[in-house]
């Protein structure tokens, strides 16, 4: 979230004016906060609340004020599979968005000269279009006449016989509907990277793969990490591609979250699921970013 | 953290559609009507007393306006202006100014939508809402639906039998049904006679073919999908046992476990028709008559499902009168031919079919308009479910179908 520092305190600076610049700066801070409060605290709180909620007694679909932590049990006990399916879509989605974004940003930052802006514009231009659409766009694409598919059929390449409504049609989804915030930071990251330490590289003999392993890509590391987090965390929480893309079998944690709170009403699990679905994200978050020892370089 | 951005929020209109779906526009018209389904992630209350509804103070003759939600495109469209000739007629005949709009893309996606308000006991803002039989009786059995005044309708006397005493609402005091339609087979009859060597589909055995294997799909709404298997199987879907619904249920796995069964959607079974990634499904009738004739409708030969939406005044409307005013103007003959003209869907209003004589005579014979009573007795109304058993067996069948 967005954290604005007051910046008190600069040394030297008369006492008075400092404390009165303190003041302005928590001012400032005001809306920040209030916005957080309003949309973010106060809904959350709400969310854990209904997440304990129980049953009111023989009335099916009330819920009522409890403490039912046996609606996280219950949940996991049952929408496990979903879980552990959306941490492998998504992380497979992030792989490859990484693996398709980062020569595209690196062409953009380097190469791409007078080209760039346009470039960039291109990336973003999907974006213009509404997210559904262009996932249902997806479908078009990889329908069972299409070209794709009947091009990889003829190679007897799929054993299914088809992309579209399976796991690999909701992976490639995923991966282009959010590949744009993957190469976003990795542009912005390598666009600032010194092009003569590269060149100091090679001018002290190292090939160009040692420069890129030890100039280039350690240099570029806070773009990776936050294009990662950027991909992976709405990739998996995602329902859209799984339900337009995907099958019977192929459905993530977010479906489990949408048919508990429209189809069955259920509240207190599709609550329970989503705070589930939030923590674990936080988790691996930290772990990623602890792992990566990146708290520096971001 | 799941729901990141608007668009995924407005997508829950064209991925939900799982119920009664009006015609293929819908996937256009779903996106935008969506974003409300935030509301539903509202906390849910506890304070609605199941029993009579409460009613308003009835400003309809002081404020001549009336406020009307119902599913898009189910009503007559000039297709020209855009205007809807039928509605206008009303407004002028009445003098009363109408807000007709076409919110209602999903029952339980509408439900959520206003569930907060209602069980609080607040207006919605609508005088009358159109629902499914299903949820109509959900209505009424928790006092969200008004007594109508019978006297301000005397064309209500217009119902034809075949919806008269309806389990929730045995004297139709609280609803007066608007369209039906068929849950029933169809397909692209060139890609099945390819497939198995017949233009025409009957049967679930035929459906269930292994020549179809990933071809075919099923509609999301339990009761469709449902009905259809458990007649199937032999069962009464208008009356039946927890054993014949599991029955059902194992013929569904077992369907869905060897990719048969491709997809269970909502009304996105129209686009993959088309494209031909799906060659035959479970669908809606009105939906598919759309298609045009390189495609086949038909009741399955063991009986396909009717489901009726009905009109209805919710608690604390205020424009009640006016409400009651347009149900008693939209069951004049005439109009109702009008819109069932354009909507192909069955009317339930009595005098429509020789009314459509004047209108458009090709339409009077046709079964999906005007059924037959042979039609109709292969077809059959979803049992009424207790809440609990609404809750158990969207459950079953939800996790028969994904998971």
């Amino acid at each position: 979230m967005v954290a604005v520092v007051p910046t008190s305190g600069v040394s030297g600076a008369p006492a008075p004016v400092a404390q009165r610049s303190s003041r302005t700066g928590y001012l400032l801070l005001f809306p920040g906060i209030a916005w957080l409060a309003v949309f973010f605290a106060i809904p959350f709180v709400t969310l854990f609340l209904t997440s304990l909620q129980q049953p009111v007694p023989g009335k099916s679909g009330r819920y009522m004020f409890g403490l039912q932590f046996s609606n996280y049990s219950d949940a996991l006990a049952e929408y496990w599979p979903l879980f552990l399916r959306s941490f492998l879509y998504a992380g497979i989605a992030t792989l490859l968005a990484l693996a398709i974004a980062y020569p595209l940003a690196y062409f953009i930052a380097f190469r791409a000269g007078r080209w760039r802006s346009l470039m960039l514009v291109l990336v973003i231009a999907p974006s213009f279009a509404s997210f559904l659409l262009r996932t249902y766009a997806w479908k078009t694409i990889l329908s069972d006449e299409g070209f794709i598919t009947s091009t990889l059929n003829a190679l007897h390449l799929l054993p299914e016989g088809r992309i579209l409504n399976t796991g690999i049609a909701v992976v490639a989804g995923l991966t282009y509907n959010f590949l744009p915030f993957m190469i976003l930071p990795l542009y912005a990251a390598l666009e600032k990277i010194d092009p003569r330490l590269i060149e100091a590289a090679g001018d002290l003999y190292a090939s160009p793969i040692t420069a890129f392993r030890k100039v280039t890509w350690p240099l570029s590391l806070p773009g990776v990490v936050a294009g990662t987090l950027l991909t992976f965390i709405p990739a998996m929480g995602d329902y859209i591609n799984a339900a337009l893309l995907g099958s019977t079998g192929n459905r993530m944690i977010g479906n489990a979250i949408q048919i508990n709170f429209i189809q069955f009403r259920d509240y207190p699990t599709a609550s329970a699921l989503s705070f589930v679905l939030m923590a674990g994200i936080l988790v691996l978050v930290f772990t990623y970013i602890r792992r990566a020892g990146t708290e520096d370089l971001v | 953290m799941t729901m990141q951005r608007p668009e995924m929020i407005a997508a829950l209109a064209g991925t939900m559609r799982s119920s009664v779906s009006r015609r293929r526009l819908l996937q256009v018209a779903g996106i935008g009507s969506a974003a409300m389904v935030a509301a539903a992630c509202g906390a849910g209350g506890d304070s609605g007393t199941a029993g009579e509804a409460a009613s308003a103070e009835d400003l309809s003759d002081t404020d001549k306006t009336l406020n009307w939600s119902n599913w898009p495109l189910y009503i007559d469209i000039d297709d020209a202006t855009g205007s809807r000739p039928s509605l206008e007629a009303f407004q002028e005949q009445a003098g009363i100014a109408v807000t007709y709009t076409e919110d209602v893309n999903d029952n339980n996606e509408f439900f959520a939508k206003v569930r907060t308000q209602l069980e609080q006991g607040q207006d919605i803002g609508r005088d009358i809402v159109v629902l499914t039989d299903w949820m109509a009786a959900l209505w009424i059995e928790n006092g969200y639906a008004q007594k109508l005044n019978l006297e301000l309708i005397p064309n209500s006397a217009n119902l034809l039998p075949a919806w008269q005493g309806v389990s929730f609402d045995p004297n139709r005091e609280y609803t007066l049904p608007w369209q039906s339609g068929f849950g029933a087979f169809g397909w692209n009859k060139s890609a099945l006679q390819s497939a198995i060597g017949s233009e025409t589909l009957s049967s679930l055995d035929q459906l269930f073919d292994p020549a179809l294997k990933g071809r075919i799909t099923v509609l999301s709404e339990m009761r469709d999908t449902m009905g259809i298997l458990m007649a199937y199987q032999g069962a009464d879907p208008t009356n039946f046992t927890d054993d014949d619904f599991s029955k059902a249920i194992e013929l569904l796995t077992q369907q869905v476990d060897s990719g048969q069964i491709r997809q269970v959607t909502g009304n996105d079974y129209i686009a993959a028709l088309e494209t031909g990634d799906v060659i035959a499904v479970i669908g809606w009738s009105g939906d598919m008559i759309q298609l045009g004739e390189d495609f086949g409708v038909a009741l399955p030969e063991t009986g396909g499902t009717l489901w009726t939406d009905n009109m209805l005044v919710p608690a604390l409307a205020q424009h009640k009168k006016n409400g009651e005013l347009a149900m008693n103007y939209y069951y004049d003959p005439v109009v109702a031919a009008t819109v069932a003209a354009y909507v192909q869907y069955i009317t339930p209003v009595k005098g429509a079919k020789e009314a459509m004589a004047e209108i458009d005579p090709a339409l009077v014979e046709n079964q999906w308009i005007f059924p037959s009573d042979e039609t109709l007795s292969n077809a059959y109304v979803f049992m009424t479910l207790t809440p609990e058993q609404n809750e158990k067996y969207e459950r079953e069948f939800q996790s028969a179908i994904g998971n």
